[in-house]
């Protein structure tokens, strides 16, 4: 059983400090959720409000269409895996997972059955008697899945539960995570500020700052068309261009900047508010030739090996610096460092764009 | 040693080293020592001191069992010797002491370690101690005037309805353990309070998050987890309750009578230093014996107290 969860002008205020401002989602039934932003940015506060530990001072939080408001941690349908993990160092891995079905008087001989089912589908068979202290840190974090589950939670929340591992094994787990999601079909809402976490593993993103939900869109589009220049920044890399807008026309604009006129997608409701030119590195191209637009004349200063790509790093003639990043497929050619060259990307893929949507 | 040379130079490490040989050797192991000695030494007129009748015996450690009375114990008709059953009734009314320690301190350190705004807990430690700067003597005399019959805890009980006439506090064994439990009790609250304090909040709050009701989150995550620190704080206030001698002298009833009280008996009434030093160490000895099985039946190791 999965449930959806619906907020609806969530706001959260500790003293005069608005944790969450206006807060609006609906998150579907077996949907894989994340809350992406940096610390601070309310993310885990909205977490804790679904959760049941803290009531939202305005707006409702409905699972599978329910009001939860008074309702105890206890008594909501959520399971919260902790960004610690939380898990119980006095009690043996099966009493661990199992616990959730103690306190509702299932006897011991089912509790048993179960933990060692919930052992098989997180791949940790055979581990019940041992203790936590005898786990790895991956293992511990199925053992907290396994204990979240032995519930059946309609909804997880997961608060960063892999930041404390390594980069290998955050890598395997997340894999793990979207196959325990897809396998279990329960709603999974995820705190991270790991942009990558966020965009490989979730359905559909929700991007937050200053306790605003910037952006709620799949991954796919929120990579390639952020609404404004903090989502933009925080998913990706930038080059951003200050600038003036000039003229208008088929949701493209003229954009007068230092390094010359440029031209870029805008969302027509964007027109009114200061904006900023912003490309990704990866669409910014370097070549000998000058191009029909957005060109900008540059010499190359650093290059910068990544394995899978090269980072160049060059500057215009007014010392402004345009980063592009060169595919390391042996396409194109290195270029040399001080090479005098081309830096220009296409129109539709830079987009003119607001600062971020924080409260006043 | 050869670290602290290094660090402190020879002449510091020597003091210090010779201090506390000192402190160890002079005010701790030789008194000791001398009571242990004497304790299986009969007491005799100086002269006879060092003469024939001056052997080592265990008669001292006898006497315990000379002198019985009638008395009941659940009921059932017992004869029992006088100090055995003194010794009997002390160690019952320390466990006592040290469940109603036990009773007040953990809320409290529950709430103070888990609940409380961190900001208020200077103010309510500060609260918990300004009552210690005050003399055991006083506090228990203070004690004493609040349970007289005539005093003010009766007076607030009359005036409140709650009694139709005075209730006698001091009877029995009430009164001293109502002193022990206050004078004891923050050598209760204060491991408890510690070892709570070591707890992972997010522990409770998953506990509380899979279902659990609060008195499931306290008897298999909380308690659990500060068992050394109840362990510790037990051992401290049934040992010191034991030991007591002040306030059971002083709240003590016309029908109370406290182990230490025997041994103080035998020391400045009897002047019999050596039957007093044998009480002192049975005392010692069972109550050592009585805390490692506790100790041992909670399953708690010594080593997690120290920590």
């Amino acid at each position: 059983m999965s449930a959806g969860i619906d907020l609806e002008n969530v706001c959260c205020d500790f003293g005069s400090f608005r944790a969450v401002d206006n807060a609006n989602v609906a998150i579907q039934p077996g949907e894989f959720f994340s809350f992406l932003g940096p610390s601070g940015c309310g993310k885990t506060t909205i977490l804790r409000m679904i959760s049941g530990f803290i009531e939202p001072t305005q707006g409702q939080i409905k699972i599978g269409g329910q009001d939860m408001r008074g309702q105890r941690p206890n008594q909501r349908p959520t399971a919260l895996i902790f960004q610690n993990l939380a898990l119980f160092p006095l009690m043996p891995i099966w009493e661990n997972i199992s616990f959730g079905l103690e306190v509702r008087g299932v006897d011991r001989a089912t509790r048993r059955k179960k933990a060692e089912e919930l052992l098989e589908l997180v791949d940790l068979a055979g581990a019940a008697d041992k203790m936590v202290s005898q786990l790895s840190g991956g293992q511990k974090q199925r053992v907290a899945i396994a204990r979240a589950l032995a519930v059946e939670p309609s909804v997880m929340l997961l608060d960063e539960p892999l930041s404390a591992l390594d980069l290998k094994l955050r890598q395997h787990m997340r894999a793990e995570l979207r196959a325990i999601q897809k396998r279990t079909g329960v709603t999974f809402i995820y705190i991270t500020h790991d942009q990558g976490e966020a965009l490989a593993m979730s359905d559909r993103v929700g991007v937050m700052s200053q306790g605003r939900i910037q952006q709620i869109a799949n991954p796919r589009e929120i990579y390639n068309f952020p609404v404004n220049g903090f989502v933009a920044g925080f998913v990706g890399e930038n080059n951003v261009f200050e600038g003036k807008l000039g003229q208008v026309a088929d949701g493209m604009a003229a954009f007068e900047t230092a390094q010359g006129t440029m031209r870029a997608r805008l969302a027509p409701d964007a027109a009114k508010l200061a904006l900023r030119l912003y490309v990704r590195p990866e669409h910014t191209a370097l070549s000998a030739k000058k191009g029909t637009e957005n060109a900008v004349a540059v010499t190359v200063g650093e290059v910068s090996f990544e394995g899978p790509f090269i980072s160049v790093m060059s500057h215009a003639a007014d010392g402004k610096v345009i980063v592009s990043e060169i595919r390391n497929d042996g396409s194109a050619s290195v270029p040399e460092i001080g090479t005098k060259m081309f830096a220009s990307f296409d129109a539709a893929r830079a987009a003119l764009l607001p600062d971020a949507n924080i409260a006043r | 040693m050869q670290d602290l040379i290094r660090r402190y130079g020879m002449g510091l490490t020597v003091t210090m080293a010779l201090l506390v040989a000192f402190w160890l050797v002079m005010l701790v192991i030789v008194p000791n020592i001398t009571l242990f000695e004497q304790s299986f030494r009969p007491y005799l007129p100086v002269v006879e001191i060092g003469g024939p009748k001056d052997t080592y015996s265990l008669n001292n450690y006898a006497k315990v069992f000379n002198g019985t009375t009638d008395t009941t114990f659940f009921g059932f008709p017992i004869t029992i010797p006088v100090h055995v059953m003194t010794f009997g009734l002390t160690i019952w009314y320390s466990m006592v002491v040290t469940l109603a320690c036990f009773v007040l301190a953990y809320p409290l350190a529950f709430f103070m370690a888990k609940i409380a705004a961190p900001k208020s807990l200077p103010t309510l430690l500060l609260l918990l101690f300004i009552p210690l700067w005050v003399s055991e003597v006083l506090r228990a005399f203070a004690w004493w005037i609040i349970l007289a019959f005539k005093g003010p805890l009766n007076a607030l009980l009359l005036a409140l309805g709650l009694i139709d006439d005075p209730v006698r506090w001091i009877v029995g064994y009430n009164a001293v353990v109502i002193g022990l439990t206050y004078t004891y009790v923050l050598f209760m609250l204060f491991p408890i309070y510690n070892a709570i304090a070591s707890l992972d909040t997010n522990q409770i709050e998953a506990a509380d998050d899979l279902g659990a009701p609060w008195w499931k989150i306290h008897w298999r995550i909380v308690l659990p987890h500060a068992k050394p620190g109840i362990a510790s704080g037990c051992v401290m206030v049934f040992m010191l309750s034991a030991g007591s001698l002040l306030v059971p002298s002083i709240l003590g009833s016309t029908t109370s009578q406290w182990f230490t009280q025997t041994i103080d008996q035998w020391f400045k009434d009897a002047l019999d230093w050596n039957t007093a030093s044998a009480y002192a160490f049975i005392l010692l000895l069972l109550c050592t014996v009585f805390v490692s099985i506790a100790l041992k039946l909670f399953k708690v190791k010594l080593s997690d107290i120290a920590k």
